[in-house]
């Protein structure tokens, strides 16, 4: 799993009168099943799935892994930018604030009569257990609503054991024709407050921890530097799993989903800005255009349930070396914002990365948004892993290289899961540049790579497999028009 | 008829509603507790000193509690009581239960269990199946060996020889829903338990002994499971036993599931195994001998992995009349996760094996092994005036109902085998870095438990007045639709529409003393027992209209919701009025048991199996040799389910386990580390087939046949055998890397990305 931004270290406290005109209680407030719902004071990590099941003894929405990587949780959550599948068991109350939630207690009409993507999964056998069959409902009808019909991405989130996928698919396409019922249409009405406020009531009595909900980047900016010891949740595709697997204590919890700044995409003519917490669904629409290779990569980050929540900043900021989007990102010549009170800073991505869990970021600061300059689209990029769809990569590699008559003219490269940061390819990259680009120039840098490189051992892949599969990317970037195997048919 | 009907599993609407009702989805009275278990952090050695001040201290914790604590029996082992609850001192594997926590939520209690100091005194682990060798750690005194000829002198005389060794790893079973169990404490003592298991009455057996009484004093109820794959037959005891223990021991209801992470920690998993062979064959690959060793890691307590070693054994023939065969199996103690039952039991590492050695001779040979296996095929069955040859197993059974032959001609023709094999070739020889693939293998499954008193089987059937009906039986439910089947029986039986048919939670307290839901052998066994009931309550029926109508009972005809009664036809509601009018007993219980079986496991002779089920896969893949991706293009399979009690579900069976048997074969690798932890806990680092993962094109049907045996309608069992039709894909991987050297690629299982890529850079240089 990748995402999400943690503020980390302690440092000066702002003055009192800061903290106290901050200090955090809010009621959350959103429509369940076209049923409103407030909640006040909710404790702000407990998530949708377990408030569903225990406070709600709503039960169809299942716990497989509570981690985010089953999909038996799966919900619909409708909000301005449509509706769209999330997990549940890492997706916390304060995150559905002003938005509007089914699950699949609420997919089938009100007066009982199926959904057609129920109805066809019925029909074609779509169940045997049925224990994923709710987030393979939810998820299918998600789609059906949105019209999308490329199942094989849009369900890769959703595990099943027992039927080998194929009658899902059968059911998944039989129902595409059919007239989306009106309830699926789900908007949160307009009197909702979509950023709910509180920010400077008093303090609940109850023992919860306080949180917030800047609603922009400046009453983040503030918020940051007085805890500089909280935890900035964006996706929680990460933060979900130290709540769910780890039981770490977040200290102070901010959330971003109201922070509308931070979800602004910017395009001008020579750059495309990102907004931290622009989802990489939202990142990958905005990117693929410019970068073809962005396409297919981002279809294998996460799964669309993962892509929907996680964010391009939390990605970056939680320095992992193997989050898929800073490949590429360094490769194509990113630079990040970074932000502390009003101070604002630009550094190119890649030297963010300092070492393992370290990056170049003070106490109280925060990742604002990260700049693409727009370029000629020269971008490869390798993943591999294990499983093609929803898996970490073992090695993510990207290749931007420029090539003037026959030459080397630029050669970016970044690899992801070969040390302890995202890191470029120096050597590899000197050994190219300005040489022919040629089999003799392949070969005499293939040895560049050991310098660049001394990857880990693990449980997704041996060191050595990584050295070499990183050395056969750039041989898979030579071969001009060597298909993928997922292009290749029977 | 309902038979043979493709109708719905009988949950379906349940299922997509999310109304279906799981373990953990019962509805729980005030007060219920949660627990969860402390666990060890080495993998072999001894609890010096345990201080649970700080888990008793956290937030939500009502009592926690320690092997001391215990009322009556530490055990939870299905077979030999070498499995403490919790343990008393001793480590056997990281994940192993040492304290329960009582808390008020399950979360409180998860995070409760966390806290705890514990101090060891480490021992050196055993972890491979080297290391229990070197050490001599073993089950059973030594190696198990059956036999058949003198392979010594097959193996000399042969023109032919070779040798290898074949890693096969083991399998997570990942049921979506994860263990779980509530115990309801009633009065006098008495528990009722809801447990997530194929097997109640074990529960039911482990529960009474881990509480002190009688196995009355406990009835455990199951309505469904969330999956089971044979990960459901013993190691929820454990789960289903602390429940109990707490729940008297606080008078309150207790619940508990695993996190995905503990259950994959805490729980069994497929054995993995290593196959050795010496094979012998002449210029045409018809094989004179084969000799097979099988190391098989079984983890640290018993479990079930005596007879899961003896089924490998007994595939390790597959399809294929072996005139001489040894096979040795060590069944070796690890310090590890106690391997368990796992769809197939040991048969498919048994039966990958032969097929290791069919497409190594073949590659020998340059043959297309294809024709080595039909070569070697067990001859078929049918013949009726016995001239025709009949194969013998290397246990000594008579393998009379081969249609392996003609199925195999069948896929051949419907998958277009020779004409796709040569378009590979010609693939490959224009494609230097994606290598194509193809193969067919096929599967020869015994069915019946080998412990020959398993196969057996009760049923509890009422006929209301109006002439709805309740049924139940032994079996249990976890997506194959057992239920479906069954209640499809009951309702031919009685000539009524299966929405008539109330198909209840399987409950200790109705037909006890049951064996597992597992062999494949539900709807065989349950089948049977539901029938002998229905008939027993239809007989009494017709014998009392018989005399109510004056006519015979033979004349009175059960069909379409009705019982005509000479030249009446009266519905089958208004029968049932009359005979309760009549005083006529409307409940029956049945009982069957599988007929001919006879077998002793440790001469390695006899009889175990009624039947064998058969079918055949091909698959065609493509890898890239520069990273190992890798993509099955396309599957069919033709599968033998003998007459189908209801061919959706059946087909249903196969694809599922198809993708499962494949997904065991490629990209399911668990990894531990040198300490012994499992480094792949969950779906993170432990991949199972996704959506895209099925094959592109996937062709499945059910080959026409009837059971040679007397089963229910002369079905066959189909749980199981086709997890086997995987192997195609394995060795469809093979084939293509075999395209990148002269040496046989020698693959290992797991095929993941990097051992392909690891290979195919070893076939290259």
């Amino acid at each position: 799993m990748q995402v999400s931004t943690r503020v980390y270290a302690a440092s000066a406290p702002l003055p009192c009168h800061m903290v106290s005109r901050l200090i955090e209680h809010m009621d959350i407030t959103f429509r369940l099943n076209g049923e409103d719902v407030t909640l006040h004071d909710p404790h702000p990590t407990t998530t949708l799935l377990d408030w569903l099941r225990e406070e709600r003894g709503l039960t169809g929405t299942k716990e497989g892994c509570n981690e985010g990587d089953c999909g038996a949780c799966t919900v619909m959550v409708t909000d301005d930018g449509g509706a769209k599948s999330l997990n549940a068991c890492i997706l916390f109350l304060p995150q559905l604030q002003g938005k509007a939630v089914r699950t699949v207690e609420g997919i089938a009409a009100p007066d009982g009569t199926l959904h057609p993507v129920q109805q066809t999964m019925i029909d074609l056998h779509g169940s045997q257990c049925g224990f994923c069959t709710p987030g393979f409902i939810v998820s299918m009808a998600t789609d059906h609503l949105n019209g999308s019909s490329d199942h094989d991405t849009t369900l890769a989130g959703n595990l099943c054991r027992c039927t080998g996928y194929a009658p899902i698919i059968r059911a998944a396409k039989a129902a595409e024709s059919a007239p989306v019922p009106d309830h699926m249409r789900d908007t949160p009405p307009s009197s909702f407050p979509k950023n709910s406020g509180g920010e400077e009531a008093a303090p609940p009595a109850g023992a919860k921890p306080p949180f917030a909900a800047p609603k922009t980047s400046d009453a983040l900016a503030e918020w940051c530097e007085a805890h500089p010891d909280g935890t900035l949740i964006a996706g929680a595709t990460d933060v979900g799993l130290w709540v769910t697997k780890h039981f770490t204590d977040l200290g102070p919890v901010a959330f971003l989903n109201q922070c509308a700044d931070l979800q602004q995409v910017t395009e001008t003519e020579s750059e495309i800005t990102l907004g931290a917490g622009v989802s990489i669904t939202r990142a990958s629409d905005a990117l693929s255009p410019h970068f073809a290779a962005l396409k297919p990569l981002f279809d294998r980050y996460g799964s669309t349930q993962v892509r929907n929540a996680a964010t391009i900043g939390g990605n970056i900021a939680n320095g992992s070396p193997i989050g898929d989007s800073p490949p590429p990102l360094i490769a194509l010549g990113a630079t990040l914002h970074l932000r502390k009170g009003n101070a604002r800073r630009i550094l190119p991505l890649e030297e963010f990365f300092i070492d393992y869990g370290k990056q170049d970021r003070a106490p109280g600061e925060f990742v604002e948004a990260v700049t693409i300059p727009k370029q000629p689209d020269t971008l490869h990029v390798f993943k591999l892993s294990k499983r093609v769809d929803q898996d970490i990569s073992a090695v993510c590699g990207a290749f931007n290289l420029v090539i003037e008559n026959g030459l080397v003219a630029s050669a970016r490269i970044a690899f992801g899961g070969m040390a302890g940061t995202p890191k470029r390819a120096a050597a590899v990259e000197a050994a190219l540049t300005g040489q022919l680009w040629s089999e003799a120039t392949i070969k005499a840098a293939i040895p560049a790579f050991a310098e660049d490189f001394t990857p880990l051992s693990d449980m997704r892949a041996s060191a050595e497999y990584r050295l070499k599969a990183a050395q056969n990317m750039l041989w898979r970037a030579f071969h001009e028009g060597l298909v993928d195997v997922l292009e290749v048919r029977a | 008829m309902s038979v043979a009907k493709p109708l719905p599993h009988d949950a379906a609407k349940l299922h997509v509603t999310g109304m279906a009702r799981y373990t953990d989805d019962v509805p729980t009275p005030k007060g219920t507790l949660h627990l969860a278990f402390g666990l060890s952090s080495i993998a072999k050695g001894r609890i010096t000193s345990l201080d649970l001040t700080d888990v008793r201290a956290a937030e939500g914790v009502v009592r926690v509690f320690t092997a001391e604590a215990l009322p009556a029996a530490n055990d939870v082992s299905p077979s030999i009581h070498d499995e403490p609850l919790l343990s008393d001192g001793a480590i056997h594997y990281v994940g192993q239960p040492i304290f329960c926590v009582i808390a008020t939520s399950h979360l409180a209690a998860r995070k409760a269990a966390r806290l705890a100091k514990v101090e060891y005194e480490q021992d050196t682990p055993i972890l491979t199946v080297d290391d229990a060798l070197a050490a001599n750690s073993r089950f059973e005194d030594g190696p198990r060996v059956y036999a058949k000829g003198d392979i010594e002198t097959a193996l000399e005389i042969a023109p032919h020889r070779l040798q290898g060794t074949l890693e096969l790893g083991g399998q997570e079973h990942f049921y979506l829903e994860g263990q779980a169990a509530l115990a309801l404490p009633q009065d006098n003592g008495d528990m009722v338990v809801h447990a997530s298991t194929q097997h109640p009455t074990e529960i039911q057996h482990k529960v009474a002994e881990g509480l002190g009484v009688p196995f009355h004093a406990v009835r455990v109820e199951v309505r469904r499971m969330g999956g089971g794959f044979g990960g459901k037959e013993s190691q929820g005891n454990a789960l289903a036993g602390a429940c109990a223990i707490a729940a008297q021991m606080t008078g309150k209801p207790c619940k508990m599931r695993y996190d995905r992470d503990d259950d994959m920690v805490i729980t069994g998993k497929r054995h993995d195994f290593r196959i050795s062979y010496d094979v012998g064959f002449d210029d045409n690959g018809r094989l004179t001998g084969v000799d097979f060793t099988h190391l098989v890691r079984c983890g640290w307590a018993q479990d079930l992995s005596l007879p899961v070693a003896d089924r490998a054994m007994l595939h390790a023939d597959n399809a294929y009349d072996l005139p001489a065969a040894r096979i040795t199996s060590h069944r070796l103690k690890t310090n590890t996760q106690s391997a368990t039952a796992f769809r197939g039991f040991g048969g498919p590492q048994g039966l990958v094996g032969i097929e290791r050695v069919m497409d190594h001779i073949a590659h020998h040979l340059a043959l297309d092994p294809l024709e080595v296996r039909r070569r070697n095929f067990y001859p078929s069955g049918g013949s009726i005036s016995g001239k025709m040859k009949v194969g013998v197993t290397p246990y000594g059974m008579e393998v009379t109902d081969s249609v392996i032959a003609e199925l195999v001609d069948q896929l051949v023709e419907q998958s277009d085998y020779a004409a796709r094999r040569a378009s590979v070739a010609e693939w490959n020889a224009s494609n230097p870095i994606l290598k194509k693939g193809i193969a067919l293998t096929p599967v020869k499954f015994g069915i019946s438990f080998t412990l020959t008193h398993l196969n057996q089987a009760g049923a509890l059937v009422h006929v209301y007045s109006d002439g709805s009906i309740h049924m139940n039986h032994g079996g249990t439910e976890m997506g194959q639709g057992l239920f479906q089947k069954v209640a499809q029986v009951a309702a031919d039986r009685f000539g009524i529409d299966v929405g008539a048919v109330k198909i209840t939670a399987t409950d200790t307290g109705k037909v006890p003393n049951t064996s597992a839901t597992a062999a494949s052998s539900g709807s065989d066994l349950n089948g049977m027992a539901v029938k002998v009931a229905c008939d027993t309550i239809r007989d009494r029926m017709a014998e009392h209209l018989a005399e109510l109508y004056q006519t015979t009972p033979q004349k009175i005809v059960f069909a379409d919701g009705q019982v005509q009664v000479g030249a009446e036809s009266i519905p089958f509601g208004h029968a049932a009025q009359l005979c309760y009018e009549g005083r006529v007993s409307l409940s029956s219980t049945g009982f069957y048991k599988t007929p001919e079986v006879a077998w002793d496991r440790i001469k390695g002779q006899g009889r175990p199996f009624y039947y064998f089920a058969y079918g055949a896969a091909v698959s065609e893949v493509v890898v890239d040799t520069l990273s190992g991706e890798n993509r099955i293009l396309r599957t069919d399979i033709l599968h033998d389910a003998g007459s189908s009690l209801n061919p959706a579900l059946d087909i249903g069976q196969i694809e599922g386990g198809f993708v499962q048997g494949a997904g065991w074969l490629t990209m399911e690798e668990l990894v531990w580390d040198d300490a012994g932890r499992l480094r792949t806990h969950a779906p993170s680092t432990y991949k199972i087939p996704a959506v895209a993962d099925r094959p592109e094109v996937f062709n499945v049907h059910l080959f026409d046949n009837v059971n040679a045996s007397e089963t229910i309608y002369r079905s066959k069992a189909v749980g199981e055998p086709p997890f086997m039709h995987g192997t195609s894909v394995f060795l469809a991987l093979s084939h293509a890397l075999s395209d990148c050297g002269a040496e046989y690629p020698a693959l290992d299982a797991p095929a993941t990305p990097e051992r392909l890529m690891m290979t195919a850079d070893r076939l290259a240089q």
